[in-house]
């Protein structure tokens, strides 16, 4: 059929043909089949390495970090508390700063722009700009937009105790990790262990889903202590004052509750800052009352008295005649500060008859008195947990010669730390026990070892109580509306093998009487302000101490106000060892 | 069948686009547990920051220190003490 030329019409387009059809076809079904290939290949065959490229891109280990737990004292307050802090660091040769934003970021961190140039362009590839700052510091700092400039997360330990608690708590070092003192010891408690976990973050950089925990982070503990920062301060004052007085090369000073044996307060002499130690000498940061050891002196004696009434030997009134002030053992001979005549027992605490004392020594075999001092707790570890304590030196009685037992009856020839000394006065306080010591807060009452019977603990706190009277040795040591026990030391110190004219002036006591509820033991090295007797350089200490420490605490007086007398100075008796 | 056919595509739609959904609501429920997260540790460091401020200023050397010099207090001396005992005896 043939269209009429008149009207102009379109032809029908041929039959395309075959041949590009196909081709077309064929094109295309290639491409599809490229595709699909492509899509398989990278589904099964290069998965592994396009998942690891993908990952790089989203996925992220973070850093979960975790704090070292804090020490508090037995009501809570803290005394070691650590606080993120940040510190700036940059590689040498990545920094591109302009002199404009030096001076600016010097400014931020408060020092001068030469200073800062010298630190960015000294030796080695890595610096820090700045350590430990204030996290507002460290954001005004990274707002000025350095390139280069890196910011790393830190804690900082603060010690709002400074010098009054920082021998007990020690410090820490690099990386938050204990170096001294409780902080070293109770290192595995307070440290905290960070954790880690893998997240995946979107373009913008924000968390949007957490994939898995890869360790979970362990945070440290708080830790306790038995000190109560109120009576830490306290002893520490009146410390202070009795080393500057007596113009003294070093003191100690313990309280320690003579119902549980926590340790209340420890204080030492000379101390430093915790929280700017660059230039501290080692020697400052010892606990000296747990650390050092003493000659203790006439300290000594009340556990001498104690074995021989126990042992039966004596009773509180039987008379020793103290040969004039002089006792000859073999060579040597031993003297008392002044002469007395014959002394009963209780007189020979009270005035603190060397002579005395060794002659009821020597009434003993050389084992009972051992046993005597071994239980007390000398010659061991006080085992308060603290790092680096000594357990002083008490030699086996099968070496004690005559003299040595003499001499160790009153102090000599054996040596102590502070803690011990304190400690061992809970015998007298409670009733015969030896309460363990504590450094860590500890709930209710402890239930210690008996060392001596109720009947000779009671006897030897009455003698104790008549050293702090008149016609005593330690008159200063009486505290308004409490009755106190206690007793002097005046020791010679060792040097090489000679006694030399320096002194170790000392008071350990307890209140109230009636029923004790503090021991407080005070040690002042080499006092050289002219006096150096136990009783007018350690007594008032105690007095002072004790005193305020009792009201503090709320004990109820057993005695009236007005119960200090002090007899005229040229009166009170006045001991040496 | 078709009809059946039709249905099952259209339930699977659903289960798609819902499938989109909770990924996108879970992704953005994380990054509001990861702000709330980061807020807490903002506030456990503000608290370290505040306990540390508590007892630097509570510590007693301060506070004996304040009690003397700006408000004039002192100790009473033992003879202007007096013991009051209460009823129960304590």
């Amino acid at each position: 059929m043939r269209t009429p030329p008149a009207r102009k019409h379109v032809p029908p387009p041929a039959e395309l043909p075959r041949v590009r059809a196909l081709l077309v076809f064929g094109a295309v079904g290639l491409l599809l089949v490229v595709l699909l290939g492509r899509s398989l290949w990278l589904q099964w065959m290069d998965n592994d390495f396009l998942q690891s490229q993908g990952a790089a891109r989203f996925s992220r280990a973070i850093e979960v970090p975790a704090h070292r737990g804090r020490i508090v004292d037995r009501f809570g307050d803290a005394l070691a508390i650590s606080t993120p802090v940040k510190s700036l660091w940059i590689f040498r040769d990545k920094i591109a700063a302009t002199p404009e934003q030096l001076r600016n970021l010097a400014r931020v961190l408060e020092t001068t722009p030469q200073q800062l140039s010298t630190r960015i362009k000294g030796e080695g590839e890595f610096a820090f700009v700045a350590r430990q700052l204030a996290p507002e510091t460290a954001e005004r700092a990274l707002a000025l937009g350095i390139q280069g400039l890196n910011e790393q997360n830190e804690y900082r330990r603060y010690y709002p105790g400074g010098e009054v608690t920082a021998q007990v708590i020690g410090f820490t070092g690099d990386k938050d990790a204990g170096q001294e003192g409780i902080e070293l010891a109770q290192q595995a408690w307070l440290g905290g262990t960070p954790g880690s976990r893998r997240v995946i973050i979107n373009r913008r950089g924000d968390i949007v889903e957490d994939v898995a925990a890869i360790h979970a982070p362990q945070a440290g503990r708080d830790l306790a202590l038995s000190v109560d920062s109120r009576l830490q301060y306290l002893a520490f004052r009146e410390l202070q004052a009795a080393v500057e007085r007596n113009k003294a090369k070093a003191g100690g000073l313990v309280v320690i509750d003579a119902k549980s044996g926590e340790i209340l307060a420890l204080a030492n002499w000379p101390t430093y800052n915790p929280n700017r130690r660059d230039k501290v000498a080692r020697d400052k940061m010892r606990n000296r009352a747990l650390t050092d050891t003493f000659e203790p002196g006439s300290t000594m004696k009340p556990f001498t008295i104690a074995a021989a009434l126990e042992a039966g030997k004596i009773r509180p009134d039987s008379v020793i005649h103290t040969e004039a002030g002089e006792l000859t053992i073999g060579k040597q001979t031993i003297h008392d500060a002044h002469r007395a005549g014959p002394l009963t027992v209780e007189q020979v605490i009270q005035k603190s008859s060397n002579v005395g004392a060794a002659k009821i020594a020597l009434s003993l075999p050389s084992e009972t008195l051992w046993r005597m001092f071994s239980e007390a707790g000398f010659g061991t570890l006080p085992a308060t947990g603290f790092p680096g304590e000594v357990a002083g030196r008490l030699r086996p009685p099968a070496t004690w010669k005559p003299i040595e037992q003499a001499t160790m009856s009153y102090g000599h020839g054996l040596s102590v730390n502070l803690v011990q000394l304190a400690r061992a006065y809970t015998i007298f306080a409670d009733d015969g026990e030896l309460k363990p010591v504590a450094l860590f807060k500890t709930e209710g009452a402890v239930a210690g070892r008996p060392v001596v019977s109720v009947k000779t603990a009671r006897a030897v706190r009455h003698m104790l109580e008549l050293a702090t009277l008149p016609g005593g040795t330690a008159p200063q040591a009486q505290v308004a509306g409490y009755r106190v026990a206690g007793k002097t030391g005046t020791a010679r110190k060792i040097e090489g093998r000679e006694y030399t004219r320096k002194y170790v002036a000392s008071f350990v006591g307890m209140a109230p009487v009636s029923n004790p509820r503090l021991i407080v033991a005070v040690m002042i090295d080499e006092p050289t302000g002219g006096d150096y007797y136990g009783g007018s350089v350690a007594g008032p200490v105690f007095s002072s101490v004790m005193g305020a420490a009792l009201r503090m605490l709320g004990v109820p007086t057993d005695a009236p106000v007005d119960n200090v007398v002090l007899p005229p100075p040229d009166a009170i008796v006045q001991e040496e060892t | 069948m078709t009809r059946v056919n039709v249905l099952l595509l259209c339930v699977l739609v659903v289960c798609a686009l819902s499938l989109v959904t909770s990924r996108h609501q879970a992704r953005r429920l994380t990054v509001e547990l990861e702000r709330e997260q980061a807020r807490a540790r903002q506030f456990d460091v503000e608290y370290g920051q505040l306990s540390l401020e508590q007892s630097t200023w509570g510590m007693p050397a301060r506070v004996e220190k304040v009690a003397r010099e700006s408000l004039k207090m002192q100790l009473p001396a033992a003879s202007r003490v007096e013991v009051v005992e209460t009823a129960n005896g304590k």
